[in-house]
Order: C-alpha cells, then sequence, then structure tokens
C-alpha cells in the first residue's frame, strides 16, 4: 500500500517534471510579457511616475482620478459605446445566423466572410473609407441625405460633439459582429432537431419555436457573446484614435484613448497605470457579473 | 414541410443583401477608390466604379516605404504565427492529456488573463520592451503577443481530442516524450494548428495599437501603421490613403478567404467554456 502510493507520487512527480518542460515556452512569454508587466502596471501606479519622476504618492492616482472631469467623461463615453453596442451586436448576429445557417455551406459561408470582412481588412483600412464616408464637404453622408432631402445643411459627423459618438458607435457596430454571427450559426447547428420538429408537430409557430426552444439552448453562445463585446467595446481606441483623437472637447475620449493619451502623449505613466487597473476591475467585475447572472454554463 | 411565412423570408433575405452590401462597400470602395484620381474621390455624386483608371495614386505611395511596411507585416505576423503555434501546441497538449502538480492553478491563471484586455498592460509592457532594447525592432511586437494565453486554450481544447490509450500505447511501446509528442500528438491537432495559424496571423496583422505604441521609425512601420501615417499627411488625398489601404487590406483579406473555414472552427473552438 504505502510503496503503491510512493510510486504513485513517483509518476507522479516525473509527469509534473515533463509537463512544465512542454510549458517552459510558453511560460517564459506568458510570466515575462503578461503577468510581469501587470505587476508593473499595478506596482508603478501608486507612484508619481513621469520622465522626470518616480516618487510614491500612494492613491494619489487614483483619487485624482476619479475627480478628473476628463475621466469621468470618458467613462462615460465608453459606457455609451459598450451599452449601445452590446444589445444591437446580439440581435444583429442572431437575426443573420437565424436566417444563414439552415442554407448550403456554401451560402452559409458567404455571408460569414462578408460580415467578417470589416474585421479582417482592418480597423485602419476600414477607417479611411469612414472618414470620407462622414467628411462634412465631399463625403457621401451629407450628400446622400440631402439628395433625399432629410437635412438641409452639411453636418459635421465627426466634429460635432452631438453626433461624434454615435459616429464611431456605428463604426463599431460593423467591426463587432462578426465573431458572434460565427458564434451563433454553429451553435444555432446544435440546436437538437427533435425538439424543433416535435414541437412543429404540435402547432407551435415560429416565434414559439425560437423562444421555448432555441433560445434557452442559446443562452451560452449569447452569454459569452455578450462577455466578449463588453470588452471588446470597453477597448475601443484604434477607431477614435484615427478618427476624432478623442474631440471634439473629449466627447469621443475613452477610457481607452484617454489612457493612451495620458501614457504617450503626456507621459504621465503612473495616471495611466491606475486606468489601467480600474479599467481592468471594471471588465473584470463585469464579465464575473454576467457570468453570475446569466448563468455559468458554457457548451458547444 | 414547414408552414413558412413567405412574405416574412423574402423581406428578411432583402434585409440581409442590403446589409451584405453595407457590409462589402468597405472593401470594395478601397479597391475601386486606389485607381481614382485625386479629383475623382472627392466628386460628388460619388463615381461607383472607376472609368478612367489611373496609378497615380500608386506612384505617389511608392515614395513612402510602402514595400517595406508590407515586408514587416508579413515578417511580423508571420514569425508571431510561427512561434505562437509552437509553443501553444505543447503547452495546450500537456494541460489536456497530463496529470501534474499546479495544473489546475495554471490553466485559471490564464483563462482569467484572457479575459483581462491586452491594452491595459500596454504602458509597462512597452517600458519593459525599451529597456530590453527592442523597442522599435519587430521583436517589439512578436514576443509579447507569443505570451497571450489565447493560444494555448485554444490548443488544449484541440488536444482533448487525443485518445488517451494512444498516449499509453506508445509509452508502452518505449516512445520518448519528445517523439510522443512530434509523432502522435502533432498530427492529430494539425486542425487546431490551421485554426490557430490563420487566427494569429490575421490578429497580428490588424494589431494596430500594439503597433502604434512599439514602433516609430518611418522604415520600421506596419503597413496599417504607414497607411495611418499617410492619413495624417495626405489628410485630404483620398487616393493616395486608398492605395495604402488596397495594400494593406488585400494581402489580408486573401489570407482570410482561403482559410475562412479554419478561422471559423477557431473561434467557435476558442469560446471559453464555463
Amino acid at each position: 500500500m504505502m510503496q503503491g502510493k510512493s510510486k504513485y507520487n513517483k509518476i507522479r512527480m516525473r509527469e509534473t517534471m515533463v509537463s512544465y518542460a512542454f510549458l517552459a515556452p510558453a511560460l517564459v512569454f506568458f510570466i515575462g510579457f503578461v503577468l510581469l508587466p501587470m505587476a508593473i502596471g499595478v506596482f508603478t501606479s501608486f507612484f508619481k511616475y513621469t520622465m522626470k519622476e518616480f516618487r510614491f504618492i500612494g492613491l494619489g492616482n487614483y483619487i485624482t482620478m476619479f475627480q478628473d472631469p476628463v475621466w469621468q467623461k470618458s467613462l462615460v463615453n465608453t459606457l455609451v459605446l459598450v451599452i449601445g453596442s452590446v444589445p444591437i451586436v446580439v440581435f444583429f448576429a442572431l437575426f443573420v445566423a437565424s436566417l444563414t445557417y439552415e442554407k448550403s455551406p456554401v451560402t452559409r459561408a458567404f455571408f460569414r466572410c462578408v460580415f467578417f470582412l470589416p474585421v479582417v481588412t482592418g480597423t485602419v483600412a476600414v477607417t479611411v473609407v469612414w472618414k470620407w464616408i462622414y467628411d462634412p464637404m465631399n463625403g457621401i453622408l451629407n450628400w446622400l441625405l440631402k439628395s433625399m432631402h432629410i437635412i438641409s445643411k452639411n453636418i459635421m459627423w465627426t466634429g460635432d460633439k452631438k453626433f461624434a459618438i454615435w459616429a464611431i458607435l456605428i463604426i463599431l457596430l460593423t467591426t463587432s459582429v462578426g465573431q458572434p454571427i460565427i458564434l451563433y450559426i454553429a451553435s444555432l447547428g446544435n440546436v437538437p432537431k427533435d425538439y424543433i420538429e416535435a414541437a412543429e408537430v404540435d402547432g407551435a409557430n415560429d416565434f414559439q419555436v425560437f423562444w421555448k426552444i432555441k433560445w434557452p439552448s442559446l443562452l451560452p453562445t449569447t452569454l459569452y457573446i455578450v462577455v466578449i463585446t463588453t470588452i471588446n467595446s470597453f477597448q475601443c481606441f484604434s477607431l477614435i484614435q484615427l478618427l476624432t483623437s478623442g474631440g471634439p472637447n473629449y466627447s469621443t475620449t475613452t477610457i481607452m484613448y484617454y489612457l493612451y493619451e495620458k501614457a504617450f502623449k503626456i507621459f504621465d505613466y503612473g495616471y495611466a497605470n491606475a486606468m489601467g487597473v480600474v479599467l481592468a476591475i471594471i471588465i473584470g467585475l463585469i464579465s464575473f457579473a454576467q457570468f453570475k447572472f446569466l448563468g455559468n454554463d458554457v457548451e458547444y | 414541410m414547414k408552414k413558412k411565412n413567405s412574405a416574412y423570408d423574402i423581406l428578411a433575405m432583402l434585409i440581409l443583401v442590403l446589409l451584405s452590401v453595407v457590409f462589402i462597400f468597405p472593401f470594395y470602395w478601397i479597391l475601386t477608390g486606389a485607381f481614382k484620381s485625386q479629383k475623382v474621390t472627392i466628386q460628388l455624386p460619388p463615381q461607383w466604379f472607376p472609368t478612367n483608371p489611373t496609378l497615380d495614386n500608386f506612384t505617389k505611395l511608392f515614395q513612402n516605404p510602402a514595400l517595406q511596411w508590407l515586408w514587416n507585416s508579413i515578417f511580423i505576423s508571420l514569425v508571431t504565427m510561427v512561434i505562437v503555434c509552437i509553443v501553444s501546441s505543447m503547452a495546450g497538449y500537456v494541460l489536456a492529456k497530463k496529470r501534474f502538480y499546479g495544473q489546475a492553478l495554471l490553466f485559471s491563471i490564464f483563462v482569467f488573463a484572457m479575459a483581462l484586455p491586452k491594452q491595459v498592460i500596454l504602458v509597462p509592457l512597452m517600458k519593459l520592451i525599451s529597456f530590453m532594447g527592442m523597442h522599435d525592432t519587430p521583436w517589439a511586437i512578436i514576443i509579447p503577443l507569443c505570451g497571450w494565453p489565447f493560444g494555448v486554450f485554444l490548443m488544449k481544447q484541440f488536444s482533448e481530442n487525443i485518445p488517451t490509450e494512444l498516449l499509453e500505447a506508445a509509452k508502452i511501446d518505449g516512445s520518448g516524450e519528445v517523439r510522443t509528442f512530434t509523432s502522435i500528438v502533432m498530427p492529430i491537432v494539425k486542425p487546431g494548428f490551421g485554426a490557430l495559424a490563420i487566427f494569429t496571423f490575421i490578429n497580428t496583422w490588424n494589431d494596430y495599437f500594439m503597433q502604434l505604441v512599439m514602433l516609430n521609425s518611418r522604415t520600421n512601420l506596419t503597413i496599417s501603421l504607414g497607411v495611418a501615417t499617410l492619413q495624417q499627411e495626405f489628410s485630404t488625398n483620398y487616393g493616395v490613403i486608398m492605395a495604402g489601404a488596397a495594400l494593406a487590406a488585400i494581402p489580408i483579406v486573401t489570407v482570410f478567404l482561403c482559410f475562412q473555414n479554419y478561422f471559423a472552427q477557431g473561434i467557435t473552438m476558442g469560446a471559453v467554456k464555463g
């Protein structure tokens, strides 16, 4: 008995050594370039850390941050993007996936590619086109709206406080639905056919079939999509940097953009890192709440 | 058999096709805009197809080191892809198939780190990279991206399919750990390689934020970053910018279209299980 146990331990020890040998390269990269920067980020967030000085100030950066009107504004803008994008992305992706998942593999692949195209094309290239669409003088949007007599004067879509954040949201949506559509197509294909047929035999209409059978089995996928879309919208940066640089008057500054500005334009690293820490905590809490609230069973 | 409301079906299909047009439009506009003269690109009503195609935009574009940028993007994406595939398949295999001390903890840390946005560590990461003397080199992007645990997670999912009996049989036959990995594990997780490779390649190519923070000399830029720079310099010359955007988008879209099945598989398999 004792001997058996020690032999088991010996085997397990050997397995452990082999396993860590296989894990070593991944761990070197992970510890060195994910965990270490994370630790440095948290540590330096307690310092006044600029090009010139490095001085411990405790919670100073955090206190400044919560009182900083620009930070508050950027938090609101970020939340607008998150709250605006999540429901639309879920609805839109579900709509497209429901229409295409029963089609032939070629049709399915075609639509999957179409809705993924803006993501693959890349934010920079896509933004080039949107910049022209929104251009107040030469852009197509004002021209279209004017020729349909919806507006009479050119609108500065990205230069007007009232419109800029919505202009960003529209582009964000086109680059956010690709992945959810792929996930929904896959998981709609996994809804048991017998249930749907049984329900149809019993006289359920399409709406009932969707609401009582498909929707519950899609819930785990929906949860996952809500989480990734939330995280994705929280990180919205490139579009803003390329299109509005956070303006006009900070109306499109998101937390991520403000962090970038503080770190790479003003070189206030400690403050930027404190923002990073808070952003990570917010995202962590939201993901956690969503998992708790909507269940924790994600299966494919 | 199904009683379907066909009016609804037709309407839905119509909406779907309209939406498709909106989604294809940016790519189409880049491709055609690249061949329009400066005057035509800002003309209203727009010229939907270039009637007098010109190569002027490309002539102007290549006065910048655009080919160098393109090469930088290819190099960075390819090297990242190769390293991520090798490193992740090794780690994913042992996480799925071996029992060792610290396994559960390690896996939770990987999953936890994956949920955090990479951007929040970008500032300390940039400092670290400068400290190591890699700032403004391709490695400033390649090395941090290799640490991202998504690949490990994905390859673990694919490695779950390896039959344990096969691994035991190999062991009884006296196959060493390395040989078991290269001759049994690798062939089985091949579809995973495909998915991870294409996924990493596309994401690295389009990781604009990382490139913006890590690169700055003009010849070291990637094509995306180069186009963004051009956009600042030629803010009103849409033709040249479109030509640059075309140069950035065509290779990556082509890669995506060729391997889109692997890509979709990577996305579905990479979804976190509770």
